[in-house]
Parts: structure tokens; C-alpha cells; sequence
């Protein structure tokens, strides 16, 4: 435990001390967060969009509101999901014309308002039914709400995969491990000392980063702050994990930089960190779930945006748990110190 | 009494290379053991194999009797030719490092007066001048206070007074009692420190015992070196061996007064005459045919 102490302590200065490198890991969510709130704000955006439940293309023949121009109507499939996106302001009506027609504003909305009056308004034209009202409420989710969840997980990816991976190479290279080798220090209390360091010091930056983003723009939070933290714990760790494994042979930094790219970049895009994978090909679905950050920004974002619990997100924990034994289990396994 | 260290029939081979090529010597307790030759010699590898950080192509090493293990690491202080410490850490920070990386460390306090790196404990580690680092190095190859302290070219690249400060730091060392390897190619730093030595080239050894034994055992003769411009005779006419080298002639002599004579006589002045006992530099070139740093 001395010897692990003792390895964790001189990782934390070490970070500490590296003013580049810590001030880096704090500007770069900040800073991608607050464009996109910037890029993304605004007045409410120049079209109206109401989801549509049954057969539009028959409704349409009987209900004039439904051939209102600059209103964009998207087909639904599950009610549910269409209320949640009314919920937070993702869709500003739903309409149900499978039976007794009925629609759901959200009463918070000035959409929803203005969409209402113009639903009454053509009650009754051409023989338009009438509609039974639902009001739902909630918070509006801005797109800023909808990305900050993936931002927060891909600067853990990256502090992860670079302060760990890449360093643990670097150290090969330049004979520290070897140094290290010539005592009794074990490759694992090495790489545990690495681990806890790290993850110590992610989930402290990442509440800080998180506490000033909600600060400056009051980030929507439903579910609990407890759970949001274990989830990026975990997420950490299994990140972490994958940094150890992509550094347990490597003797150039080069090669280690390239490797993790090529390890980044399609979680990047992959991962839903900038957009929802909903409505893509199903085989980029799937292909998205061997990422770990595909199941720590499903996790962070249901947590975050729809209030989720435990029991909500426990397939994308369970996925996350079961990466980070695999990849931890085969970074042990194939570590050597040169 | 049984050796500290015995090494036998060492091989390190490489693809197309046979680096260690079937060394076998072995170090008693409270020995500096010299290990020398040129760059490429093998020194290196042989001492990485005996550190128990290279696995052997073939041959044993044993420490106390045993395989080299657990108790080993415990007890060996090893300075490596090439090393980085962490990044930004401090000489203090550094030493506590490897201080809390062994149960039975020595008195911190101890290794910073001995070392003298008080003046230096604030400072940050990859930022100190060649001897200051070879010190702190040397301190952290001294926290766990070994029974055996590897030095592998310890004084590569220090000036003149730092390489004598780095010496007078080994001679306290040995005046404690611990067993020394030192690899060097520098035969005047064998020469202070050693009390034993084995010169290695292409991956044997080819010469082993005390310095003093050594010499007597190979030289029998002196040299006199004189300035090239004060010969006014052709070499060759001159009657002694001599061979010349950088504007200097060396003349090997059984006898100084005779070879004094024979230069008197041949009308050479003596004003800038230096006479000097043969050295391991010139074991080395009597025993591999080339210089030592070549």
C-alpha cells in the first residue's frame, strides 16, 4: 500500500504541476461547450414541428391543420417517446388521429401555444374534428442540454486515453519504467497507482468543468447528481482501462498517438456525443456499442435529459463494467515495463 | 567465503548479434568490481542481465547463492547509464519516491547530507546540471541502503570536477563496506576505484584481476613521451620501440637510464620529456590491438 501510495502521490504532482496539460483539460470542455451554447441560442427557430401519430397521409384528407404551411409534421411510431420530446421541447405538438383525436402541448412552450391556437382555429373548417387537449409540462431541452453530456464524456476519453496511454508510453521510452522496474514495485500497484490517480483526477475536473458549465448556462438536470457521478466513475475507469491496454506494449510515442486517434475518432463520431444515433442505419447502431463511450453518454444523457435511474441505465453500467474487467484484465496481463 | 555475486557463462545473443558471448566472474562482498571496454563491449548488457532486468540467452546469475528474486530488489541500488525520473517532480519529491518503494529504506536525511543534495531538494529534478543529477541519481540508487550499488558509467559525460566529486562519493561508499559493479571507459576512474576488474570486448572477457596485477603481469617497461618536433633525426634511426601518435612520440623503455642516454645522444632535449607508468589505457591497447574510446 506504501509502494501504491507512493506511485499515486508523484502521478498527482506530476499532473498538477504540468500547468499546460491541467489548464488544457479545463479550457477544452469549457470552451466547446459555451460555442455550442453560443451557436445553438437564439430565438425560437423559424419552424414548428408536430409529431404525428397514425396515418398521417388519410388524417391529412379530413384535418386542415395538418396542410399548414412551415409547420414540419414527423410520423411517430411511440407516443411515449413523441411526449417525452414534448416534454423538453424537442417536438412542439404531438397529434394522435388513430382514434378519438387528441393532441399534447407542452404548456410551457410558446410553440405549443401558438401551434394550439392555430389547431382550434381550423376546429370545425371542412369538417376538421375536434381535438381533446393534453398538457404536458417540462423544461425546455436546448441542443447545449442535449450535448454537454457528451462533451463531459469525451474529455474524460480523451484525458483518459492521453494522460494515461500516452504517458505510460512515453515513460517506456525514456527508461522511468524501466527505473521502476529495478524495484520492488509491481505492475500492479503501478498500474492501480495510475488508475486511482487518474480517475481521482478526471472526476475532479469534470465537476468542476460540469458545476461552472450549470453555472453559465444552467445545464437541465433530472436525475441524480449521485448516479450522474458513479456513472462517469465507471466510465473513467473503463476508459482508463482501455488507455493502460493501448500502453502495454508500445515503445513509441508516435505509434501510441496514432493508435489512440484512430481509438478516438470514430467514438467521436460514433458515439452520439454531437448527435443522437436514432435514425441512422441500424448497423452504425450496433457498431456504436462496442465504444465505451457509446454507453457512458447513453447513460450520462438518459440520466441528465429523461431523469433515468439506475435501473434505466443499468445495460449501458453492466456494458461499461464488463469492457473495463476485459480491457484491465488484458492490460495486466500483457504489460511489460520495456 | 562464498561470492556476493557470481555470474557464470552469461549469454545475451540479438538477431545477428552475440552481445554477451559466455561471461562468467564473480564479485566477493565489500569488492568495487570494475567491468571496462570500449563502447559495444557488452558491459551494459551483461550488468542489465545481473540487475535481473534482461533475461539471459543462456548462463546463470546468482546473488547471495540464490537466483536473483524478490530479495534481490530489495537489496540491490542500481544507477543506470540512461534514466528519466517522472516529470515534474522535485530532487525531494523524486528521492521520496523511491524512499517509500522499499520496506527497509535508509535514513532519508542521511542519503540527502551524503549525497549532498540539500541545497538542492526544492529544485525540479529534470533540471539540475550533469553532476547534480548523476547525485540525485545516485541517491535514489542508495534510499533502500543496498548490499550491492550498480554504477553503469556513472560519470559519462560530467566535467573533470564533477567526475572527481562523483569519485570521492564512491570512495565513501566502499569505505562503508558495500559491494560495488562499476562499468566504465574510463581506465583512470578504474584505476581510483577499482579493487577488481574484467575488461570485456566483443562480448568475452579477455583480462581479469586487481589493476596493479594486471599491469605487472602484461608491462614490464615505461614510456617516455616527448613532442615529434624535438626528434631531429628520422624514428627509424632511433635504436628503442617508439610509435608515434597526435605530434608525440612514445618510446617504450625496460630501462629510463639507458633510454635517457640514447636520446641524449641523439641530440634530443629532455626540457618537455614525460615519463609515466603504463595504465589499464595501455593495457587495454596491449590486449585489443585499439584504443579504449575508439
Amino acid at each position: 500500500m506504501r509502494r501504491f501510495i507512493a506511485v499515486l502521490h508523484a502521478r498527482n504532482l506530476e499532473f498538477f504541476r504540468d500547468r499546460a496539460v491541467m489548464v488544457w483539460n479545463f479550457v477544452r470542455p469549457f470552451s466547446i461547450v459555451l460555442v455550442f451554447a453560443f451557436v445553438f441560442s437564439g430565438g425560437p427557430r423559424d419552424i414548428f414541428k408536430v409529431g404525428v401519430c397514425g396515418d398521417g397521409a388519410a388524417a391529412r384528407r379530413d384535418v386542415v391543420f395538418l396542410k399548414t404551411r412551415h409547420v414540419r409534421f414527423i410520423p411517430v411510431a411511440d407516443l411515449d417517446g413523441a411526449l417525452v420530446k414534448v416534454r423538453h421541447h424537442q417536438l412542439d405538438m404531438v397529434l394522435d388521429v388513430r382514434g378519438k383525436p387528441r393532441y399534447w402541448i407542452n404548456a410551457d412552450a410558446p410553440n405549443g401555444y401558438l401551434l394550439e391556437r392555430m389547431l382550434s382555429d381550423s376546429a370545425g373548417a371542412d369538417g376538421t374534428p375536434a381535438f381533446e387537449r393534453n398538457a404536458l409540462a417540462g423544461r425546455e431541452i436546448r441542443y447545449v442540454d442535449f450535448v454537454a453530456p457528451g462533451i463531459f464524456a469525451m474529455n474524460m476519453m480523451f484525458s483518459c486515453l492521453f494522460g494515461v496511454g500516452y504517458v505510460i508510453v512515453r515513460y517506456r521510452k525514456n527508461g522511468v519504467l524501466k527505473r521502476l522496474k529495478a524495484t520492488p514495485l509491481s505492475p500492479f500497484e503501478f498500474l492501480a497507482a495510475h488508475i486511482v490517480s487518474r480517475l481521482f483526477l478526471v472526476v475532479l475536473v469534470s465537476a468542476i468543468v460540469y458545476v461552472g458549465c450549470d453555472a453559465l448556462l444552467d445545464l437541465a438536470m433530472n436525475g441524480s447528481y449521485l448516479l450522474l457521478a458513479a456513472t462517469f466513475a465507471l466510465g473513467a475507469v473503463c476508459l482508463i482501462s482501455l488507455g493502460l491496454l493501448t500502453a502495454a506494449r508500445l515503445t513509441s510515442e508516435e505509434f501510441a498517438g496514432g493508435v489512440l486517434n484512430v481509438l478516438i475518432w470514430p467514438m467521436m463520431v460514433f458515439s452520439g456525443v454531437w448527435f443522437s444515433l436514432e435514425g441512422t442505419h441500424p448497423w452504425v447502431q450496433k457498431f456504436a456499442q462496442v465504444f465505451p463511450l457509446t454507453h457512458l453518454v447513453s447513460a450520462a444523457r438518459a440520466i441528465m435529459l429523461d431523469g433515468a435511474g439506475a435501473a434505466d441505465v443499468y445495460p449501458q453500467l453492466l456494458a461499461l463494467g464488463v469492457m473495463s474487467a476485459v480491457f484491465l484484465t488484458l492490460a495486466v496481463g500483457l504489460f511489460r515495463w520495456e | 567465503m562464498a561470492p556476493l555475486i557470481e555470474v557464470r557463462d552469461l549469454v545475451k545473443h540479438y538477431p545477428g548479434v552475440r552481445a554477451v558471448n559466455g561471461v562468467s566472474f564473480a564479485i566477493e562482498s565489500g569488492v568495487c568490481f570494475g567491468l571496462l571496454g570500449p563502447n559495444g563491449a557488452g558491459k551494459t548488457t551483461t550488468i542489465e542481465m545481473m540487475e535481473g532486468l534482461l533475461a539471459p540467452t543462456g548462463g546463470t546469475v546468482r546473488y547471495k547463492q540464490q537466483p536473483l528474486g524478490e530479495r534481490f530488489r530489495h537489496e540491490a541500488g542500481i544507477q543506470f547509464q540512461h534514466t528519466a525520473l517522472p516529470e515534474h517532480l522535485t530532487v525531494k519529491d523524486t528521492l521520496r519516491l523511491f524512499h517509500a518503494l522499499y520496506p527497509h529504506a535508509a535514513d532519508l536525511e542521511h542519503v540527502i547530507g551524503f549525497c549532498n543534495l540539500r541545497d538542492l531538494l526544492g529544485r525540479d529534478a529534470s533540471k539540475l546540471s550533469g553532476g547534480q543529477r548523476q547525485r540525485l541519481l545516485l541517491g535514489v540508487a542508495l534510499v533502500n541502503d543496498p548490499s550491492v550499488l550498480f554504477l553503469d558509467e556513472p560519470t559519462t559525460g560530467l566535467d573533470p570536477q564533477a567526475r572527481r566529486n562523483f569519485w570521492n562519493l564512491v570512495r565513501s561508499i566502499k569505505e562503508r563496506g558495500k559491494t560495488i559493479l562499476l562499468t566504465t571507459h574510463y581506465m583512470e576512474e578504474a584505476g581510483a576505484l577499482c579493487d577488481d576488474i574484467a575488461i570485456m570486448d566483443h562480448g568475452r572477457i579477455i583480462a581479469r584481476g586487481t589493476p596493479d596485477a594486471l599491469l605487472q603481469q602484461h608491462f614490464s617497461h615505461v614510456f617516455l613521451k616527448l613532442p615529434r618536433d624535438d626528434f631531429s633525426i628520422p624514428l627509424a634511426q632511433f635504436p628503442l620501440s617508439l610509435f608515434e601518435s597526435d605530434g608525440y612520440v612514445e618510446i617504450r623503455a625496460l630501462d629510463v637510464n639507458q633510454a635517457i642516454a640514447l636520446l641524449l645522444q641523439h641530440g634530443v632535449p629532455l626540457a618537455r620529456l614525460e615519463i609515466r607508468p603504463p595504465s589499464l589505457e595501455d593495457l587495454f591497447l596491449e590486449l585489443t590491438g585499439k584504443a579504449l574510446r575508439a
